[in-house]
């Protein structure tokens, strides 16, 4: 699967959002959060996992998700991200963007 | 914007340890995918397979989460400067020539610069001192009277307060050793303008002035208490004795303060309205006179420009002009830079020229090694070649080439601006004239470190640029093909250009130091109108002593006579105040025509300068009597008033010198002189001046207790230190005096001159060396590219002298061009020149004919050693060896 570089732009502002959404039930580690987005998404969206890491990484530099050294589930060292103050009203801000966006193009699907 | 610095930096410094940190996060996730994989029946090693295949390209995820984190930046930079490094190490040839270049240009500018920035950029040690403005009266000198000084204050609506200082020279007894002590007599508001406080004790106030004489305070300054009173804390109260009049010790000054004079440092302060008792002249009152304060100043008030305040305090004098058309003189009030007024402009001026000069020595530098680097790129092109071949960015090459401009300029820089500081540091604390309390205040401080880190960047920006076009233009393809012989190009080239500019720049700096060095050998051998050499001055105020009135000038005729009794003694004269070229201090008086009535400003014929002397003071001083008779002692109080004046004071006044003798003249108080006799020109405030006029009056007629005596001997006059000590302590024990020869004050007067011939000399040779670098590294360079083509011409049979045409003509051809260029614009710069050093002429045939000589052996000196390498060739071995 080779995308298109503006489709590419679309799933990297997309998949911050469902990161940041993610995030939102509390601390978890990458492969939990690329596990919760399927699950959530009943397995519609597959997240790319080359690329869910250079998001992670993107959004702690930008200081919206913090990351901590933990003890996994299954007793492993492992990377909890969780979300910031600022993470936090960042999900608002693009949720709500989201939710207009899909709104504008459901409508203007529905009018054609 | 910090927390993204740190966090790069972090990024650096642990770099390998969030590179493990990455690779365990990616492993752990691995691992995660693996197990569930696991879970849907797949053999382990089929699962871990299709884990790696599922998130696809572990490298590239990491490198991208490393792009995400930016450090990218900063680790390029540092993988730069240390590969700039490995090259560097390896043609230290090359790095050391640049550095020194760097070293010695970027030392100079940040010495100059250290020099501006103490004297003109940062006077004064005090707060807010951008806002403090003096007042400058009439052209040369800050002087005026106590009583303008008031009607200033009063008057002006640009100032918050005005305070006022003059000079103070008495003799300090604290019970044990009275000696001479140098400080300022301030109005009693000057530290509270100035908005310091004191270290001890207190100062004095406006509030404890009630009248002359009603304030005998003294304030320290921290230095002398340090030095006179050993950092004795019970000082603050004492009583001293100056000038035999009991002043209370109030306080001691802080110790970065030493004064509101630039060059002076204060012993002390005392308030201005005590100054009768150690000047022994009435100054408060008298409206006309120009010695009773020295300088005024003051913060301007918030909201008002400096031009403001101009036009307002002209308007003050406009005022005191129409007030007291008879003691106001024909002067305008302008603002200068407290502790500078009166030579402000000619420092500024000065200055500016140095910092030019400076600049152009850095301009020079930067281009000398833009050609270096140039040529340096030009032997890299293989290397430079194979990277782009091999897929590297021009960019990132450019930045690697830049990088390594940058860590040559910031070694050079460092390490000239250690030296300046060095230098600066021994300039601050360097006392140039022992007997005076004259220093340069230029310690250098963060300012200073700025600009010098600042030019390094810049010129290291500057010439590492040069082999930019080169770079970008390379074809890897063809330069790998042909070898590193590349084509060797007829064009004129970039380098040429950048060697042809920095020999021009180096035949003005060498023009403009040869022009400063005539400039001041013609001031030193010419004539003074007095001959300083073999004569000895002698310094004494006899107010100091507590003479006053009629006692002075008995006692000063003891004085001439017991000098005249010592052996070796030829001729004793006397003149009051100072003697010409003496301290820069003279005083000036407006005189008039005898028929003019009307004794207003504007019809002044002259203002010479004033000499009260003794009968026998020309003998002594060694100038020459025209016409006339010398004064004598019969020319007293009672005897009618008469002068002896100069050549040009006669032309100015009379048309001729043979005019003059028997004619009369009018003095400011209407008061009618003759003339009885013309002596030669001379100079009287600085070496440098336009002819002035002078006029010499009878000591007698006006008597003044601060005199010198000329004591001329047949003798070597140090001889005569100790007959005349033990002479003057016959006559009074207890006055002091200062003892020394004529040609040792004169260096006091000189010494503008020489600071300036001596920096102008300095800079004229860094450009001569950065010349000979320049034509060198050329010529070495053009000589080792084409050993090949003159190993062939030789070999088929070329002669020593084609070989070296064919090797050095280029050279030469852009020495000639050059200097003729840096000639050319040096005699433009004859003006600026002009305004720095005294009789400047570029247009000097000795000067021209020492340029073009000097430029001649420069490059005769830089290509000596590639011109011997290019005779030395054995074609044979050159043509076996590719």
């Amino acid at each position: 699967m080779a995308p298109a570089p503006s489709r590419l732009d679309l799933l990297q502002g997309t998949l911050d959002l469902l990161i940041l959404r993610a995030l939102r039930a509390g601390a978890m580690h990458g492969w939990a959060v690329s596990e919760r987005i399927q699950q959530i998404s009943e397995d519609v969206l597959q997240v790319n996992q080359g690329s869910l890491y250079p998001a992670l990484h993107r959004l702690e530099h930008r200081a919206w998700i913090k990351a901590e050294w933990g003890i996994s589930e299954l007793g492993r060292r492992a990377r909890f991200y969780s979300l910031t103050a600022a993470g936090r009203k960042q999900l608002e801000i693009e949720s709500a963007n989201w939710g207009k966006l899909s709104e504008a193009i459901a409508r203007v699907l529905r009018m054609a | 914007m910090w927390k993204d610095l740190l966090l790069r930096l972090c990024a650096l410094f642990f770099r390998r340890q969030m590179d493990e940190e990455l690779k365990e996060e990616l492993q752990f996730h691995l691992e995660m995918q693996e197990r569930k994989n696991r879970g849907r029946d797949l053999d382990p090693a089929k699962a871990k397979r299709q884990a790696r295949l599922q998130f696809g390209s572990l490298v590239s995820a990491a490198e991208e989460c490393r792009e995400e984190r930016g450090i990218s930046f900063v680790e390029i930079l540092v993988k730069d400067a240390r590969f700039a490094l490995r090259m560097l190490r390896k043609s230290p040839g090359f790095t050391a020539v640049a550095v020194v270049t760097l070293v010695v240009a970027i030392g100079a500018n940040a010495v100059v610069f250290g020099v501006l920035n103490g004297l003109v950029l940062r006077p004064l040690n005090v707060p807010e001192a951008e806002s403090l403005y003096g007042t400058e009266y009439g052209v040369d000198t800050g002087f005026q009277s106590y009583p303008n000084y008031l009607d200033l204050r009063d008057r002006n609506r640009s100032f918050v307060d005005l305070a006022a200082f003059n000079f103070a020279f008495v003799g300090l007894d604290t019970g044990k050793d009275p000696s001479r002590a140098s400080g300022f007599a301030t109005s009693g508001n000057y530290f509270d303008v100035l908005r310091i406080q004191p270290y001890l004790g207190r100062f004095f106030h406006s509030t404890d002035e009630h009248g002359p004489n009603s304030t005998p305070y003294l304030v320290l300054s921290y230095a002398y208490w340090h030095s006179r009173f050993q950092d004795d804390r019970g000082v603050v109260g004492r009583t001293v004795q100056l000038n035999k009049h009991p002043f209370t010790i109030v306080g001691v000054a802080p110790p970065g303060f030493r004064g509101t004079l630039l060059f002076v440092s204060a012993d002390f302060f005392m308030p201005i309205v005590n100054q009768e008792q150690v000047n022994g002249e009435k100054l408060l009152e008298a409206r006309g006179n120009t010695h009773g304060i020295f300088e005024t100043f003051g913060h301007l008030k918030p909201g008002v420009t400096p031009a403001q305040a101009v036009a307002d305090v002209k308007a003050v004098g406009a005022y005191l002009e129409k007030t007291y058309p008879k003691e106001f003189g024909q002067k305008s009030f302008s603002l200068g830079h407290v502790g500078l007024t009166s030579f402000d402009h000619a420092v500024r001026a000065f200055m500016a020229g140095l910092m030019l000069l400076a600049g152009l020595i850095l301009l020079a530098a930067c281009a000398n090694l833009g050609s270096l680097f140039a040529a340096r790129a030009a032997d890299r092109s293989r290397e430079v070649a194979l990277r782009l071949a091999l897929g590297s960015s021009p960019m990132r090459i450019l930045r690697q080439l830049l990088t390594e401009a940058v860590l040559i300029s910031l070694a050079g820089g460092a390490a000239g601006l250690l030296g300046s500081v060095a230098l600066l540091r021994r300039l601050s604390i360097w006392q140039p004239f022992p007997g005076a309390p004259i220093h340069v205040p230029v310690e250098p401080d963060a300012r200073v470190y700025g600009v010098a880190l600042v030019l390094a960047l810049v010129s290291g920006f500057l010439f590492g640029i040069v082999p930019v076009r080169q770079v970008l233009r390379t074809d890897p393809y063809q330069i790998i093909k042909s070898g590193s012989m590349g084509a060797v190009g007829r064009r004129i080239t970039v380098r040429d250009l950048l060697l042809a500019v920095q020999i021009a720049i180096c035949a003005v700096l060498v023009t403009s130091s040869m022009v400063a060095v005539r400039g001041l050998v013609r001031s030193l051998h010419g004539n003074f109108g007095f001959e300083p050499r073999k004569a000895m001055l002698v310094s004494t105020n006899l107010t100091t002593a507590g003479y006053s009135a009629d006692k002075v000038p008995t006692m000063q005729k003891r004085l001439i006579a017991a000098m005249e009794t010592i052996p070796g003694a030829e001729r004793v004269g006397l003149v009051n105040d100072y003697p010409p070229l003496v301290y820069g201090a003279g005083s000036r008086a407006s005189v008039f025509k005898e028929e003019t009535r009307d004794l207003r400003p504007s019809n002044v014929a002259a203002m010479p300068y004033r000499y009260d002397i003794s009968p026998e003071y020309f003998d002594a001083a060694g100038t020459a009597l025209l016409a006339g008779r010398d004064f004598t002692w019969y020319d007293d109080k009672n005897a009618p008033a008469v002068a002896i004046v100069n050549q040009e004071f006669a032309g100015k006044i009379f048309g001729s010198e043979a005019n003059a003798v028997g004619r009369y003249y009018r003095m400011q108080d209407g008061a009618r002189v003759q003339v009885v006799g013309v002596v030669e020109n001379g100079k009287y405030l600085s070496v440098t001046e336009e002819q002035q006029p002078a006029m010499f009056l009878p000591f007698l007629q006006s008597p003044s207790s601060q005199a010198y005596l000329v004591v001329r001997s047949t003798r070597n006059p140090q001889q005569l230190v100790a007959a005349i000590r033990s002479q003057l302590r016959e006559l009074d024990a207890g006055l002091p005096a200062d003892i020394d020869t004529w040609n040792n004050l004169l260096d006091v007067v000189l010494f503008p001159s020489r600071v300036a011939t001596v920096s102008l000399g300095v800079l004229g040779a860094m450009g001569a060396m950065l010349s000979i670098t320049g034509i060198f590294g050329m010529a070495a360079y053009s000589v080792s590219k084409r050993l090949k083509e003159l190993g062939i011409r030789m070999a088929l049979g070329a002669q020593r002298k084609e070989v070296l045409q064919a090797a050095l003509g280029r050279a030469f051809k852009l020495l000639a061009f050059g200097s003729a260029a840096g000639l050319l614009l040096g005699i433009l710069a004859g003006r600026v020149l002009a305004l720095i050093v005294y009789q400047a002429t570029p247009r000097d045939p000795l000067v021209l004919a020492g340029v073009v000589v000097a430029m001649l052996l420069l490059g005769l000196l830089a290509t000596w050693i590639p011109a011997q390498r290019a005779l030395s060739i054995n074609p044979m071995i050159l043509l076996r060896e590719e």
